[in-house]
């Protein structure tokens, strides 16, 4: 194990979000911010409880998802691919490394990131709303899985893509899309019973519902549902990763 | 001594259907500087590629040291520090942040003291504070050396070293060469400027169309291949060749002032004595003798017309 170039990669990536700390924090801590007043103050007073919960404090796990997807694959993705794009990856492709080394280096920090991002917009949170959190455990353990997993993804992103444009679509056409729709902002059961099918089948719902059950009990899904469903997310990503490296996909000539 | 790279029978075929390596097979002795020559698109680069492990032979093997450079690539890749011929940089990174960044990719625990020394003797050391996307080429080069030789490589890798670069820095980096061929790191260098493979290596490859035409000792090959010319410069010029004369490779040049008269030093006999002799006999009177050895160069152009 090249722990050495684990370490220097992961610093790489960790030091590039350091250069750019402005954006980094403050960037996640505004938009909440506006979020918090555009939902929670504007929206909020209308609808007051949703579930048991006040309107504001039942936005937070979703707002917090909605961070935590994007920033985890727009980092990820923006690593790997920027090497790819100037020629850099030659350096860590000669350099006796593994695969799975560089994986560790380039999705260790992205998911780091994510998790710095997700407490803050947490904390910024609770400036606002009272919080509180049924099951600590069970939310780090939900957030640390979907870092992980979008971090992942955002690596096979990075990989797949071979322009700038591509490098934004899925995050753009897909996940934004699929994060609003998922019940960031809403329960599932205040939708027609139609629409309520059809969110079954978006995979974001379950990370959100579970995500807001560590903190207040109520889900849209069971839990062990979505557990579930994030560790197959994660499953999948681990598989294509793994056939990507095993096959050299766009990384080896 | 077994070599310390060897290359045996590798070719390979891109994606896109490129034949750019044919069965090559090359070993390389530890402790030489071996120059790889060829044109643009010759395979050079490839060849490089494939012994570093950024790119997968199609078939064959390389091993480095012993070891296999598939199975084995942790071993090999430590061995090896590489230089790319095209200015592949970071852009917001500092100059002792990206050396460092190398030395750890490799493998090595940090080692400032090492480092400092290495940027002083690149002339780097004022710069590096400073942001790699803000230096010049010639600087960016330099970066790209010290990160190749940040984690003490015993097989240097050059690319292209001189493509673009000041002679300032060229005459450092081959100061640089000789500090590293004097402390035993072997060097393979690609080139298509035939002098620097003249002044510098041991032994010189010539590669052209994915094949490895020949490799052979410099001076050998130089001796070997080498034609000499001899230049005749006559007092009074001629029109056109005395008949006594035509039995010589003799043609007439600068308004048949001047005779030039190839000839093979290998052969048995150069026919230099007769010429004269039947140079004197024609009545002509001699003005200046000179005689030229053909260069590198000439050997290559010569050596890459001949292949099929």
């Amino acid at each position: 194990m090249n722990w050495h170039a684990v370490r220097v990669i992961y610093k790489f990536e960790m030091l590039r979000a350091w250069h750019t700390l402005l954006q980094t924090i403050l960037s996640p801590v505004i938009s909440t911010s506006l979020y918090f007043v555009v939902f929670g103050a504007a929206i909020g007073s209308r609808i007051e409880q949703v579930e048991g919960v006040s309107y504001g404090a039942f936005i937070v796990p979703g707002l917090i998802m909605l961070s935590l997807l994007t920033q985890s694959i727009s980092n990820a993705s923006f690593g790997i691919y920027f090497p790819r794009f100037t020629g850099t990856i030659y350096e860590v492709l000669s350099a006796p490394i593994s695969f799975y080394e560089i994986l560790l280096g380039y999705v260790g920090a992205a998911a780091s990131k994510s998790l710095i991002i997700g407490t803050i917009i947490l904390v910024t949170a609770g400036f606002f709303v009272e919080l509180r959190i049924a099951h600590p455990l069970w939310m780090l353990a939900f957030l640390i899985l979907t870092c992980v997993s979008f971090s992942l993804l955002g690596f096979i992103i990075g990989i797949w893509a071979d322009s700038f444009e591509k490098l934004q679509l899925i995050p753009l056409l897909v996940i934004t899309p699929l994060v609003f729709l998922g019940g960031s902002f809403y329960s599932v059961e205040m939708l027609p019973p139609a629409w309520q099918t059809v969110t079954l089948f978006n995979p974001v719902l379950y990370l959100i519902s579970g995500f807001r059950w560590s903190f207040f009990e109520v889900a849209d899904v069971s839990v062990g549902l979505s557990l579930f469903m994030i560790l197959l997310f994660l499953a999948i990503c681990s598989a294509i990763v793994w056939w990507m490296f095993k096959s050299g996909y766009r990384l080896k000539q | 001594m077994p070599p310390i790279v060897s290359i045996n029978r590798v070719s390979k075929r891109y994606a896109s259907g490129h034949q750019a390596l044919t069965d090559v097979s090359l070993d390389i002795a530890e402790g030489e500087i071996l120059a790889l020559l060829g044109p643009n698109g010759a395979g050079k680069t490839t060849l490089i590629s494939t012994i570093c492990g950024i790119v997968t032979a199609s078939s064959g093997t390389v091993t480095v040291a012993g070891y296999d450079n598939v199975s084995d690539y942790r071993k090999t890749r430590e061995l090896i520090g590489l230089v790319p011929q095209e200015l592949t940089l970071g852009a917001f990174d500092t100059v002792w942040n990206s050396v460092s960044f190398s030395r750890g990719l490799f493998g090595k625990r940090p080692h400032p003291a090492l480092l400092e020394e290495l940027l002083k003797e690149l002339s780097l050391w004022e710069k590096r504070d400073s942001m790699l996307m803000t230096l010049s080429g010639g600087m960016k080069r330099r970066v790209l050396i010290a990160k190749a030789l940040s984690h003490e490589p015993r097989i240097l890798f050059l690319d292209e070293p001189t493509a673009g670069v000041d002679v300032e820095l060229r005459k450092d980096m081959w100061r640089l060469v000789e500090r590293l061929r004097q402390s035993g790191v072997t060097i393979i260098l690609t080139t298509h400027y035939i002098e620097e493979a003249e002044e510098i290596a041991d032994r010189v490859g010539v590669i052209d169309g994915g094949r490895l035409l020949l490799v052979d000792d410099k001076n050998r090959l130089m001796h070997e291949m080498g034609r000499k010319q001899l230049e005749i410069e006559l007092k009074q010029p001629l029109a056109a060749l005395p008949a006594g004369l035509d039995r010589w490779d003799l043609s007439l040049a600068g308004d048949g002032s001047r005779l030039i008269y190839t000839y093979d030093t290998q052969a048995r006999s150069t026919g230099i004595t007769a010429l004269l002799q039947a140079i004197h006999d024609a009545g002509l009177s001699l003005k200046d003798l000179k005689s030229k050895q053909s260069s590198l160069e000439e050997i290559f152009v010569d050596l890459v017309n001949m292949k099929p």
